[in-house]
């Protein structure tokens, strides 16, 4: 009974130190100028991700297993997509036209797939063309391996570097004690990969017996935003953390990332899952919310369209129902806005061709947001 | 079909219930079935879940669009299809409906859920 009672009291104690503060700064409500938002293309439940292939036309994933091809307020399904295993978070994910799609018309893009074994679904990353309304030329150019029925954390977002290095996301699976410390199972890592599906001689655990040779990063949980810095070239992902500890990290190669070793969050049900927020070999994030934004999509705003947030980081909340706008100085957040409060489930986030902020609203579909009155 | 007479115990169907739960629910309803604030509603002592059972299983099963009124408030979200089975779907139902304080005498069956389509 007594020591039941110590144990309680150790416990009570344990979650209350574990109880970090909100980490600053502070979010603020964007004041002024005022922006409202135009629809681009409506009735899409879950637009995941969504990428332009020429000024005016884009492509559009639904969730649910469809690609839309968007033009001039009309939305027409693209056909050919794989069979896709539709559970939990998983679905149709991100999209994303090869930095050469004007002459090659290849897109690249990430779904969850049920083929091979066991039961259940792992996340794959796939290529094909574009012809007219319809992909040729399907291929699968990766498939995470020990399919899963759990519904959780498939990731997925798809970036290139400047050598037109491809780098994706797959996220933890639903089983973070395994996956993510673990370079001979996929989940929980961001991977680097060819166009063409082979997997560059330079990656970091190539040559490690008995690793994924296509790892480039570990120790994900989450990761369901990612983009090419465009002045630095660097892969920049964010992920979502468990109860706090959303991160932005910058991806370096064959880094550890720390999950579930190190964690500025807690389990949904408030009990801690580490006490470790550092350890040697680990890094740290860039930046970590706490509360949890539940962050997906991310861009950089760097066009004359929206002069205040030149150079700053734009970020799809889910569960707040904004975009968040961060300011970095020297690397750190320094300041934080939200654009178009309430506006529904920030799903996803992106510049397009005119320099124009687009986001993904579920529920709603793709919205573009206009400086209001608009500056010149 | 030999389901009918393979249906497991409620109690048991409870226990699968709960870790479906835990995969697919509690994210957004949370631990104690409260929901968030205004976005996602409460299964917790609901009465837009006690009085419109099949309506529930439906949203569990093909998903579900609001607005829907749940205890005087009004949610006008989408919850999507999470892809479960007949069987998992009446074991999350099960799940839910005796947690939290709810409370059901009967026990949702695989084969109930299988009768019921999309709207």
């Amino acid at each position: 009974m007594n020591k039941f009672f110590l144990l309680n009291i150790f416990f009570a104690l344990f979650i209350i130190t574990s109880c970090a503060q909100d980490n600053g700064p502070k979010i603020q409500n964007e004041l002024d100028p005022k922006y409202i938002y135009e629809t681009v293309i409506h009735g899409i439940d879950i637009p995941w991700g969504m990428t332009f292939i020429s000024k005016n036309e884009m492509l559009v994933t639904e969730k649910s297993g469809i690609l839309y091809h968007v033009a001039e307020g009309q939305k027409t399904e693209v056909s050919g997509l794989p069979d896709i295993y539709v559970r939990g978070q998983g679905g149709l994910l991100d999209v994303i036209a090869s930095p050469d799609f004007k002459t090659s018309n290849t897109i690249f893009f990430t779904a969850s797939s049920a083929d091979g074994e066991p039961k259940g679904g792992h996340t794959a990353l796939y290529s094909a063309q574009l012809e007219g309304k319809s992909l040729i030329n399907l291929k699968q150019l990766y498939k995470g391996e020990e399919n899963s029925k759990k519904g959780q954390h498939w990731g997925s977002r798809i970036s290139f570097d400047a050598e037109g290095k491809l780098y994706f996301s797959i996220g933890d699976r639903g089983n973070r004690t395994v996956n993510p410390q673990d370079l001979t199972r996929d989940g929980g890592k961001i991977y680097r990969i060819n166009q063409d599906g082979s997997i560059p001689t330079d990656n970091p655990f190539y040559d490690q017996e008995g690793s994924k040779k296509a790892i480039y990063s570990y120790g994900h949980r989450n990761p369901q935003g990612m983009l090419t810095h465009p002045e630095t070239g660097a892969i920049w992902v964010h992920e979502h953390g468990p109860r706090g500890g959303d991160e932005i990290n910058i991806i370096g190669r064959g880094n550890n990332y720390g999950w579930p070793e190190i964690t500025y969050g807690i389990n949904y049900s408030g009990t801690p899952i580490t006490s470790n927020k550092e350890l040697p070999g680990m890094e740290q994030p860039l930046y970590y919310w706490l509360p949890s934004i539940a962050p997906s999509g991310m861009t950089f705003s760097t066009s004359d369209n929206y002069p205040y947030w030149k150079g700053n980081l734009l970020v799809g909340s889910l569960v707040f129902e904004y975009l968040e706008r961060l300011v970095f100085k020297d690397n750190k957040v320094v300041e934080r806005h939200k654009i178009l409060e309430g506006v529904g489930r920030v799903r996803n986030v992106k510049q397009g061709p005119d320099g124009l902020i687009y986001i993904g609203v579920e529920g709603k579909g793709i919205l573009k947001i206009i400086p209001q009155p608009p500056i010149k | 079909m030999s389901y009918m007479n393979q249906e497991k115990p409620l109690k048991q169907s409870i226990i699968d219930g709960a870790e479906i739960y835990q995969d697919f629910c509690l994210q957004c309803h949370l631990d104690n079935g409260k929901g968030g604030a205004n976005v996602f509603p409460p299964l917790a002592q609901s009465d837009y879940l006690a009085n419109n059972l099949e309506e529930s299983i439906r949203a569990v099963k093909h998903g579900l669009r609001g607005p829907i009124l749940v205890n005087g408030i009004s949610y006008d979200g989408i919850m999507t299809n999470q892809g479960l089975d007949d069987e998992e779907v009446a074991d999350v139902m099960n799940y839910i409906l005796n947690s939290w304080g709810n409370q059901y005498e009967q026990q949702i069956t695989e084969a109930q859920v299988s009768e019921i389509e999309k709207k």
